[in-house]
């Protein structure tokens, strides 16, 4: 499978990276030598064979809603690179 | 004596005893650390201070009933240390610091362990080598122009070098077995639900699983015993009673069924590591076991469908990095997605931005079908290849990497070839299977791993098995010459 700069933009955008013209052209050579070999695992018809997404069979884990303490808000603020009156702070995204 | 070569047991029976205090041990750790470190680089933070400082404390109370107490461990920095910072070896968590333990580390403190470090890593766990930390290359105590393996490479290297008595590391594809192999020490896998990952920071969720590397096999026990349970944090955790595994530390595996799978020998595994895994076999062989070979026939497969399930959970779990909540952001931007997209570009390094990339593009629309939907009807048939061996075999026997440790750089140009050192212990991840590592041999002064594969939830009888062969070897009292 070849993959084309244009494929390698538009899978950044998805990504929410920037790559730069040198990074765009090594990214399309090394996914498509990578999907080369994913191509082998078209040697196995797994036609009538169900996926696993997961090893252990999955239920929705319910508990007892009850009232607990939780971060304070001082320490959840702790690590935010901006924040102001207790919120993090983030650039205008609704126009006036 | 120099006390930081001293493994968990012989370390606690002194304390117990009262023949040496925790806050000496200690020092002789950071006194090490001090002396070897420039040349193995194998932490991102020593918490020097603090350790001293918990070492007094628990020698001042004086109860050492835990095996643990009193015990400097080193965590590989994936896992959250409450009030010590925690960085993946990214550059994007290069300031985070968590105001919460992992529930590993709650049980590791709760038992008196003495948190000494953080372990350098590959960058978010991604790599096989410690070379793709944001930060520095870890170097492997054996031959230091060569990598001690990855993604756990400083826990390992630190374990081996005695810059700590134990560590945490964490396994994807083979990111605690692997470098275990390449170090000449222990490391396993828990089965997939055995240790909660709570505060373990996702790489592929479906994949990962801390455990315990150390010096040998009963020291594997002893921090398995402190770690696994189910915790209510982690809903994939499994509710199973958890058997006291010291009790596995028994010389015995006759009558045991070995299954030796031929895939695992053949093509792009180097004779010496073949010589060594045929003799190993010959030893449990001669200590009463049943060798037979088997046939695990998707094996290559489960290499190649790991390279899309894994970077596809890793491209959906690594989104939250976007320069909001926490890490760093980005300093010049026009808008929020400007933001994400540089903070996300400055922060990340090549692999990483790699495997998000791939994964990303095996979830988008017209390729989902043809590549994650296929991984995963693939996995279905790695895990049934086991559940078809264990039907007959207790357990299985293979190398734990082809190669002794590589050099530094021999594989940094080429992510493939990275990506097939771990063909060994990729389909354990796939099939959530438990597996060990330990020393069973030498190539060129180099350490060779043997994997000892369990059936699901049956890591004592891998531990046994462990066990008998450590007691009839002498590889895991060998020492780096530093």
């Amino acid at each position: 499978m070849k993959i084309t700069i244009e494929t390698v933009e538009h899978v950044a955008n998805l990504a929410r990276l920037y790559l730069s013209e040198e990074e765009k052209a090594e990214m399309a050579n090394t996914l498509s030598s990578i999907l080369d070999y994913m191509d082998k695992l078209n040697e196995l018809d797994t036609t009538d064979v169900p996926p696993t997404a997961h090893i252990i069979p999955l239920k929705n884990v319910f508990r007892e809603d009850v009232v607990k303490e939780s971060l304070p808000r001082e320490e959840a603020l702790k690590n935010a690179p901006e924040k102001e009156r207790g919120f993090f702070k983030v650039p205008r995204i609704i126009e006036d | 004596m120099n006390l930081s070569k001293l493994t968990i047991h012989e370390a606690h029976e002194l304390l117990s005893k009262r023949e040496i205090s925790s806050e000496e041990l200690t020092k002789a750790v950071l006194d090490r650390i001090d002396k070897v470190e420039e040349d193995i680089k194998a932490f991102l933070t020593v918490d020097k201070e603090r350790a001293l400082e918990i070492s007094k404390k628990v020698d001042k109370e004086g109860d050492f009933s835990s095996p643990l107490a009193g015990i400097p461990v080193a965590i590989k920095d994936n896992i959250c240390t409450k009030d010590l910072k925690t960085t993946c070896a990214s550059k994007i968590l290069a300031n985070f610091v968590p105001p919460y333990d992992a529930t590993v580390c709650e049980k590791l403190k709760s038992e008196k362990a003495v948190i000494i470090g953080k372990t350098n890593m590959d960058e978010f766990a991604m790599g096989s080598s410690t070379e793709n930390s944001g930060f520095f290359a870890t170097r492997n105590p054996w031959d230091v122009d060569r990598v001690p393996g990855g993604s756990s490479g400083g826990s390992a290297a630190a374990v081996a070098a005695d810059e700590c008595i134990f560590a945490l590391g964490s396994d994807t594809g083979g990111s605690i077995r692997q470098p275990a192999s390449y170090c000449g020490v222990v490391g396993l896998k828990p089965t997939y639900g055995r240790v909660s990952r709570y505060g373990l920071v996702a790489y592929a969720s479906s994949l990962d699983q801390i455990g315990p590397i150390t010096k040998d096999v009963t020291d594997c026990a002893m921090v398995l015993n402190a770690i696994a349970g189910w915790d209510e944090r982690d809903s994939t955790s499994v509710n199973l009673p958890v058997p006291d595994f010291t009790k596995s530390l028994v010389e015995d595996v006759k009558g045991m069924k070995m299954g030796l799978p031929k895939e695992y020998l053949g093509e792009g595994i180097e004779p010496e590591v073949r010589e060594a895994v045929l003799s190993a076999a010959g030893v449990f062989e001669n200590l009463g076991a049943c060798v037979e070979e088997i046939s695990l026939p998707h094996t290559e497969y489960a290499l190649w469908a790991y390279y899309i399930i894994a970077p596809a959970e890793a491209s959906s779990n690594l989104a939250r990095y976007d320069g909001i909540r926490y890490g760093v952001r980005a300093i010049d931007y026009d808008d929020l997605i400007d933001l994400y997209k540089k903070t996300r570009s400055e922060g990340f390094g090549r692999e990483v931005k790699r495997r998000i990339m791939l994964g990303t593009y095996a979830l988008s629309s017209g390729y989902y079908d043809a590549y994650y939907l296929k991984a995963q009807k693939v996995r279905t048939l790695v895990k049934a290849d086991f559940d078809k061996a264990f039907e007959k075999y207790d357990v299985i026997i293979a190398p734990t990497a082809p190669t002794p440790a590589f050099r530094i750089g021999e594989k940094t140009g080429d992510p493939l070839k990275m990506y097939m050192s771990d063909v060994c212990t990729i389909p354990v991840n796939m099939a959530g299977l438990p597996a060990i590592s330990i020393p069973c041999g030498f190539s060129g002064g180099l350490p060779i791993g043997l994997q000892i594969i369990g059936k699901p939830f049956d890591e004592a009888t891998i531990i046994r098995a462990a066990y008998t062969f450590e007691r009839a070897t002498d590889f895991h009292t060998k020492k780096p010459a530093l």
